[in-house]
């Protein structure tokens, strides 16, 4: 049946790069592929996007102070530059912060130094200095960010000496740094990932050797941000195991909780995408080993508590795991039984992020659903096609501008937590480090792989196989809805969640039971419009 | 607390901008475009700049919002910007095919000093642009006013390229909408249907951005200023602004272009403004007011009289954008209320000086623009002393929940609530809209916090 569903999908290709000029027909024919998970093939992927295609993608800004930064709640985050970045990223990412009425919290502030022409042709430095005296003046922050948009760049602002500069003028121990993530930089929000780990790395991790928290197995969990309480449940599940979540980069965290992350003694990786540089980092100066794991689906989120019992050896760390793993299947595979009346053999399509569209492949698949197609909006190669294919992607001029940092052993706090002969060891009994396998790994033959997804290859998508659910985010919400399919967003998981770990993944099941028993897709044609419809006369 | 930090002590701040109310000029254009029939709205600049400007409509409108992007790279932001564009009109007509691209610039092209016309008519040059399409830009440096600014700069770019004089005039009248919902737009040409005038509005969104759910999607819904209507706005007797802020430009270079004399009034929002749009439409249409709006009128009016002691006195703290701001500051006088506190990011003199002449006789009343003028400070003055109401678009939350202050969702934009689509605020309905608005929230505060015995059945 399966293959069924998957046949057609063989011509689309055939269907849709027609229309395209010549030259961009040749570029997007490299970027759509066919899976073959025992044969993975090559994708095209963190390339430019074709001006004019219509694409999903951001940019370089919204990638480091939208995503990294902005989940961190007791740093100042100032945008040097026109109103505009500011306003559009203020509030409009759904990672929460839980704090008590002493925390610090400006995540509901927005801060622009509100750049004017006059700044434009004169330079606006000094303007940002004062900017940051202001705020320094208003709220007494422990740490001020700077985030660099496009005309920054032109201008010449070196915001990185203005940060210098202010934090001595300042003093009282303030951090000041700075971020170069002008939009224009790098082919999506990709690029500001890379950008905002860096100075990451450069200004906080590290900074602070104070222990935190009372359970032994401590560990930070990296690319997670937090979108509708993800964080929340993924913490509350590690600590009912007995594990101690010292830092999530970046949902519901904080300036300590960056300085000490350096503590923990396992990195995970939830979006590879976007935080793999920094679990690097970590590694080479801490000895920190790191793990590509998963939250998302009940079973993924299983097989990553496992992972780290094994990791830390315990026995009875793994008998607390497999216990609490026991206990919230009950629930969780009730909720699916549930669940799956509704949603078994329909079928899905997921275009969206740099892990997303692979990690709810996960929890499609324990609804009994079918992927039939997914992408990323700005995933590399390796997050299709698995980390392996690293040392042979291309450098390209996009990514070369790039900051690449070099990193060193930290001289007096380097100490790997595991030796090279333990690794090897928990390496045979099939734990993976530093590796992540991609997207392909799990797609089945035939189905759809398509990066940087176009509007108009979207529209072709529905028109020909009217999946049952798109996923993609906002900007294609009312588009895909329009034609009568639903679309979940799995930006904002349009104001749900949490979809993480147990509890997330029960939520997500009735979420798309909800969906898929919507009756009201089913009353789109009046009755006068359908064929049946037979005018009624009187009969006189 | 969402907004603990914020403490009613003001500081002399002149760099740092808290709490925006305004956001910059491109996604100003890029709504305006919408309101041209089969137009595709086109940002010259980086991916971020559309994708903000996408996500921030659709999340107002609830509607699909799509437009292009010459996706800047570091390259084209040193070499200049042109090949993409001249790639991005030949991409754009051969998948989408609008009938009319409208670019416009972002700071990041404006600061390397771009020419569009030059690149369009190399685009043209090179036969990328079909017979029969058009590609039309706007300048919209970011760093420059609002999106109010961008939202004018485009529809004056719309007259620029398509208003045509034949030197036959036509009975008709032009409407120049400003910023408001195409729920507005559709009330005012109801309106001036019942009067029985002979108009054109642009631009206009309607039939655009409130399309209904039909199981097809179109890229260029049926509605939306058509090509040969624009084009006749030169032909018209005369053109009606709606809104000095978004429309006086473009109302200048129409008579400038094709001699079509203009009337700037405020957008017909509460009951003063809409008499005298009423009125002007009723003089330059040459048509009589019918009973019918009279009567709208009259019960808007009944409305107001019946309810009059729950308005009376209650202070009110409002920001947005200087075209709305400036008639429901009247409306909310004439309702007896007193609009202590307004403030909008958009810069300009006109602002002031309305606001000065109609709050002469609320002593307390501050009011400020431009530079400075955010919703922290607005904030900060309600901390000072508290209002009764506030009304301002979903930011304006935050403030609402910490002070415990009935809020009135009203601008741009709203992300969090309905409604706005549908039930217009312009007119003597949309005033009726609004008051009632108004009174309910009021009333709800009232149960919400009243003493129990106090709690009444009948209000």
């Amino acid at each position: 049946m399966e293959k069924d569903i998957l046949s057609p999908l063989s011509t689309f290709k055939e269907e849709v790069l027609d229309i395209y000029p010549k030259k961009v027909g040749k570029k997007r024919d490299k970027a759509i592929v066919f899976g073959d998970p025992d044969n993975i093939p090559q994708i095209q992927a963190n390339v430019r996007t074709v001006p004019g295609i219509i694409t999903q993608r951001g940019c370089t800004y919204a990638g480091c102070k939208g995503v990294v930064l902005g989940p961190t709640r007791d740093i100042i985050n100032i945008t040097h530059g026109p109103i505009g970045c500011a306003f559009y990223s203020w509030l409009t990412r759904r990672n929460q912060t839980r704090t008590d009425q002493y925390d610090t919290n400006y995540i509901p502030y927005a801060f622009s130094t509100d750049m004017q022409d006059s700044n434009i042709v004169f330079g606006g430095e000094e303007k940002l200095k004062a900017a940051i005296r202001e705020a320094y003046e208003l709220f007494h922050p422990r740490a001020i960010a700077i985030f660099s948009t496009c005309p920054v760049g032109l201008i010449g602002d070196d915001v990185h000496r203005v940060a210098r500069h202010m934090m001595e003028e300042i003093g009282n121990g303030i951090n000041i740094f700075g971020f170069s993530c002008e939009g224009y930089r790098g082919v999506s929000q990709s690029a500001g990932h890379h950008i905002a780990n860096n100075q990451l790395y450069k200004h906080l991790i590290g900074r602070d050797d104070t222990v935190t928290g009372s359970l032994k197995y401590r560990i930070n969990v990296l690319g997670e941000y937090n979108i509708g309480g993800d964080a929340f449940a993924i913490e509350t599940l590690l600590e009912k195991c007995g594990i101690q979540l010292v830092a999530t980069f970046s949902g519901n965290s904080s300036l300590d909780q960056f300085q000490t992350a350096h503590t923990a003694d396992l990195n995970l990786v939830m979006c590879h995408r976007s935080i793999n540089y920094v679990a690097e980092m970590m590694e080479t100066s801490f000895g920190i080993p790191w793990m590509k794991a998963n939250f998302i689906g009940a079973e993924a989120t299983a097989k990553t508590l496992r992972k780290i019992g094994k990791y830390f050896g315990d026995e009875s760390l793994c008998l607390k795991i497999e216990e609490v793993i026991t206990e919230e299947m009950k629930e969780v595979e009730a909720a699916a039984q549930q669940a799956m009346k509704k949603t078994k053999g329909k079928t899905a399509m997921l275009f969206v992020g740099g892990s997303r569209a692979h990690h709810y492949q996960e929890l499609f698949n324990e609804l009994g659903m079918i992927t039939l197609a997914a992408g990323y909006e700005f995933g590399h190669r390796d997050d299709y096609e698995g980390r392996r294919v690293i040392p042979s992607i291309v450098i390209d001029a996009d990514s070369r501008n790039i900051e690449e940092i070099t990193v060193t052993q930290d001289p007096t706090r380097y100490n790997p937590r595991k030796t090279k002969e333990e690794i090897e060891a928990l390496t045979a009994e099939g734990l993976e480090f530093n590796g992540y396998e991609g997207m392909m790994a799990e797609m089945k033959k035939g189905t759809l792989i398509i990066d940087d997804l176009s509007h108009y290859e979207m529209e072709k998508l529905i028109e020909l196989y009217h999946p049952d659910i798109f996923c993609a985010g906002i900007k294609e919400k009312f588009c895909v809805q329009k034609m009568g399919i639903p679309l979940k967003q799995l930006h904002n998981y349009d104001y749900g969640g949490p979809y993480a770990a147990f509890e997330g993944a029960i939520n997500f099941y009735n979420d798309i039971e909800q969906i898929a028993c919507c009756t009201i897709w089913k009353e789109i044609k009046a009755p006068w419009e359908k064929e049946a419809y037979v005018e009624a006369t009187y009969a006189y | 607390m969402l907004l603990k930090h914020t403490t009613p002590k003001e500081i002399d701040r002149k760099s740092l901008t808290i709490n925006p109310a305004k956001t910059c000029q491109p996604i100003g254009a890029m709504y305006a475009a919408f309101g041209l029939n089969g137009c595709l709205p086109h940002s010259h600049g980086s991916q971020g700049c559309c994708a903000y400007h996408r996500s921030t409509l659709t999340r107002h409108f609830k509607e699909p919002i799509v437009a292009s992007t010459s996706s800047f790279s570091e390259g084209s932001s040193v070499f200049g910007g042109s090949a993409n564009l001249v790639q991005a009109i030949d991409t754009i007509f051969n998948v989408y095919d609008p009938l009319i691209v409208a670019v416009h610039t972002t700071c990041l092209s404006e600061t390397i000093g771009d020419d569009l016309t030059q690149i369009i008519s190399k685009a043209a040059e090179e036969g990328k642009i079909p017979e029969g399409k058009m590609v039309i830009h706007c300048n919209t440096p970011s760093y420059v006013g609002s999106h109010v600014t961008g939202y004018s700069n485009q529809v004056v770019a719309f007259v620029k390229f398509f208003s045509t004089s034949t030197m036959k005039k036509r009975n008709a009248v032009n409407l120049v909408a400003g910023w408001m919902e195409p729920s507005d737009m559709r009330e005012i040409k109801r309106m001036a249907k019942e009067m029985e005038a002979r108009t054109i509005m642009f631009p206009d969104m309607t039939g655009v951005l409130d399309t209904g759910l039909t199981g097809k999607y179109t890229m260029y819904p049926h509605g939306g200023t058509t090509l040969s209507d624009m084009k006749a706005t030169g032909d018209s007797r005369f053109t009606i602004g709606l809104g000095e802020y978004c429309t006086t430009d473009a109302c200048i270079k129409l008579e400038n272009k094709c001699k079509v004399k203009f009337e700037v009034v405020d957008i017909p929002i509460g009951l003063k403004a809409t008499d005298r749009f009423v009125m002007s439409l009723s003089r330059h249409a040459n048509v009589p007011v019918p009973d019918s709006i009279t009567e709208e009128r009259s019960k808007l009016l009944d409305l107001i009289a019946d309810n009059q002691k729950y308005f009376y006195g209650k202070r009110v703290a409002l920001f947005g954008d200087p075209d709305t701001l400036v008639p429901l500051t009247e409306f909310l006088i004439s309702l007896d209320m007193k609009p202590v506190y307004i403030v909008t990011g958009t810069p300009g003199k006109g602002f002031d000086e309305r606001m000065a002449t109609l709050l002469k006789d609320i002593p307390e009343a501050k009011y400020m623009s431009g530079a400075g003028a955010d919703i922290f400070r607005l904030h900060q003055w309600i901390k000072q002393e508290g209002v009764d109401m506030l009304i301002g678009n979903t930011y304006g939350k935050y403030i609402s929940l910490d002070e415990n202050i009935p809020f009135i969702r009203f601008g741009f934009p709203i992300a969090d609530r309905a409604g706005h689509n549908y039930f217009p605020k312009t007119g003597y309905v949309g005033a009726t809209n609004l008051t009632i608005q108004i009174l309910n929230a009021l009333m709800d505060y009232q149960d919400r916090t009243c003493p129990e015995e106090k709690v009444e059945f009948q209000m």
